[in-house]
């Protein structure tokens, strides 16, 4: 297994600029744990990322990778994907990347239902920049931006792509990494536009303004507060409060588009 | 080639765009809808199919503009299409293109602006914002035509020209060329040169797609053809991997650059109009041109030895032939509809050696003949 997972790295671009704590190795972990699973082959998948902490994982992946600008990444990738579709395309992104200056191209790409599998890496902030809040942060949290506790109320991804016409949605945590895997590849085997939201620790710029300890304390924040999908039916919405679900959420059939496109040309 | 078309027919100038790119080879088109380019959007979308090509409308001009640069790395020749509102949003992504070395065709049918303007009415407002529009030193290529039968053979060239320097190519033309229906006579396939972009050779060891060749161009592979590698717009060493060296990051800078300023004579288009013994040369580009063409011929009529000099390729900036023409001329006139954006390049460029003036129309129209005779009168 080990040197099935370890050719899809590019290992001379290691070590990896991420800080002591933070969760996107495990999120690129499962990822090339998942790529090994459904045999992915490198040279027919594209990786493509936005601008974030997250999104400097592309160019940590051996495959043709493409690092774009913040937001756009599911607009490259439509491109891509569009212009080849029997190319495989990951997307990988962060919450601010998606959620704020992406958010367009994430309910479009949904909405077209593409074939492409949009990973999100949910650290509850802008890291990069230092922790400001984002469209994800938690109510009343604590950010750069928002000494007092932010007033807005966070976006579900899951449930905004899902509403926006897309055809897969799951969520796991860096501390669920085999169920994360599981959902990767699920997604991937998906046909259709899939969203898988990770949520994942970001200790330094998140976690330590908000009391929640180490990057340790905060997996088990993730363990504690991540409530399978199953258990959660069982659950009263005043139960799962200040909690959230993991699982596969959504999983529907519908056209996809590059599909339909290639039949319409077959039809002139 | 179901593109071909009867050899003369009525065409306007948006439709002219969009027959030259599919001429070029243009295979991908990803837009957004606005005044007035919108016809060619239309055009592509009902055509590109029928050759197995790709249309989409984007949900916004970043994303267009993006998809673009996307479908160009996996090898399809690519364009997106807008005016001066959806040119400032192109922005983001073109400075991308210009980064990350990705060919693609961006055409601004320019509008009245600032911002929504008058949205049916000319200008020539976006000349700097093609030049400097994105952030950070770049290089660009801006073509300006002055006709409905150049909108089609300077799209062929700046598909060309993108391929060949794997740079982003803006079509800067305006409302009056784009909606001009005029006679044209269509080259046959084969009659214009169409250039592919460079590809690897197969099974290099160690292959680093921005290394450059003799030329400053990097042969860049398609994505998936054999080769995998990274694409950033980070500054970026030879093997594509983000750097904050300071050597790699001069280096790169440089090398855009130098790759279209070292091989003007590629790039640099232009028309000298009797300005061999012409005492007042009127420089004009794009619609105002053919106002010109008029007046140097009445003010010929009156005995007044004037020229016209029509840059077409706008940027690069036509350095030598400008500085060359201040030399002889007694003055320089700059027509344009805006305050007077190119004019200051001319100036610059002509040194002092002569008047340089402008006539400058900014009520959303066009400027007429008699406007630039009257000009050359009063000298």
């Amino acid at each position: 297994m080990q040197q099935e997972v370890q050719k899809y790295l590019r290992y001379d671009k290691l070590p990896h600029i991420w800080c002591p704590g933070c969760g996107n190795g495990i999120v690129l972990g499962a990822l090339i744990r998942a790529f090994a699973k459904i045999g992915c082959n490198q040279d027919n998948t594209v990786i493509v990322s936005g601008i974030g902490c997250s999104s400097r994982a592309s160019g940590y992946l051996d495959f043709n990778t493409l690092h774009t600008t913040h937001g756009r990444a599911l607009a490259f990738a439509t491109g891509i994907k569009f212009a080849r579709p029997e190319l495989k395309v990951f997307v990988l992104m962060g919450d601010g990347d998606a959620g704020a200056i992406g958010g367009n191209h994430l309910i479009h790409a949904a909405r077209r239902n593409i074939d492409l599998t949009a990973i999100i890496f949910n650290n509850s902030i802008y890291g990069m920049t230092g922790g400001q809040y984002s469209p994800l942060t938690p109510q009343n949290s604590r950010a750069s931006t928002a000494s007092r506790g932010t007033v807005e109320r966070p976006f579900d991804l899951a449930e905004l792509a899902k509403a926006a016409g897309a055809t897969y949605t799951a969520r796991a945590t860096t501390y669920h990494t085999s169920l994360l895997t599981k959902l990767i590849c699920n997604g991937a085997n998906h046909k259709g536009f899939s969203l898988i939201e990770t949520v994942t620790a970001c200790p330094v710029a998140y976690g330590r303004r908000n009391k929640m300890g180490s990057g340790y304390d905060m997996l088990m924040w993730q363990k504690e507060h991540g409530i399978p999908v199953e258990k959660a039916k069982k659950l009263t919405p005043e139960e799962l409060k200040g909690n959230f679900i993991i699982g596969e959420l959504y999983k529907t059939e519908a056209p996809e588009f590059t599909e339909a496109y290639q039949q319409l040309i077959e039809r002139i | 080639m179901s593109a071909v078309l009867p050899l003369a027919r009525l065409m306007q100038g948006n439709e002219a765009i969009a027959e030259g790119a599919l001429a070029a080879g243009a295979r991908f088109f990803a837009g957004y809808p606005i005044t007035p380019s919108t016809e060619i959007a239309e055009i592509l979308s009902d055509k590109l199919p029928t050759l197995g090509g790709k249309y989409i409308q984007m949900e916004d001009e970043l994303g267009s503009m993006a998809a673009v640069i996307g479908a160009s790395l996996t090898g399809l020749k690519s364009m997106t299409a807008t005016s001066g509102p959806g040119f400032s949003l192109k922005q983001e992504n073109l400075g991308f293109a210009a980064m990350a070395e990705v060919p693609c065709v961006v055409v601004n049918v320019q509008r009245f602006g600032p911002s929504t303007g008058i949205p049916t009415a000319p200008a020539q407002g976006d000349v700097m914002q093609a030049r400097w529009g994105t952030h950070g030193d770049h290089s660009i290529i801006a073509l300006c035509p002055d006709s409905v039968q150049e909108s089609y053979s300077l799209t062929v060239k700046a598909f060309n020209l993108s391929e060949r320097f794997r740079t982003p190519v803006i079509i800067l033309t305006d409302e009056v060329i784009g909606h001009l229906r005029e006679r044209v006579c269509l080259p046959q396939p084969g009659d214009l040169p169409v250039v592919d972009r460079k590809k690897p050779p197969a099974g290099l060891k160690d292959y680093k797609p921005y290394q450059p060749g003799e030329d400053g161009v990097p042969v860049v592979a398609n994505f998936c053809e054999g080769y995998r590698f990274h694409v950033t717009s980070l500054v970026h060493d030879e093997s594509g991997a983000p750097s904050t060296n300071p050597v790699v990051t001069d280096k790169l800078i440089k090398r855009l650059h130098d790759k279209l300023m070292k091989n003007l004579d590629e790039i640099v288009l232009s028309e000298f109009c009797q300005t061999d013994d012409a005492e007042i040369v009127v420089v004009a580009y794009g619609a105002v041109s053919r106002s010109a063409r008029r007046a140097v011929k009445e003010a010929r009529a009156e005995g007044i030895k004037a020229g016209l000099f029509r840059p077409i390729t706008i940027w690069p900036f036509p350095e030598k032939e400008i500085a060359s023409l201040s030399r002889k001329a007694r003055a320089i006139i700059v027509p344009e509809m805006n305050m007077g954006q190119y004019r200051l390049e001319v100036e610059r460029a002509a040194q002092g050696n002569t008047r340089v003036t402008g006539v400058n129309k900014v009520t959303g129209e066009l400027i007429t003949p008699s406007e630039i005779l009257a000009a050359i009168k009063s000298l």
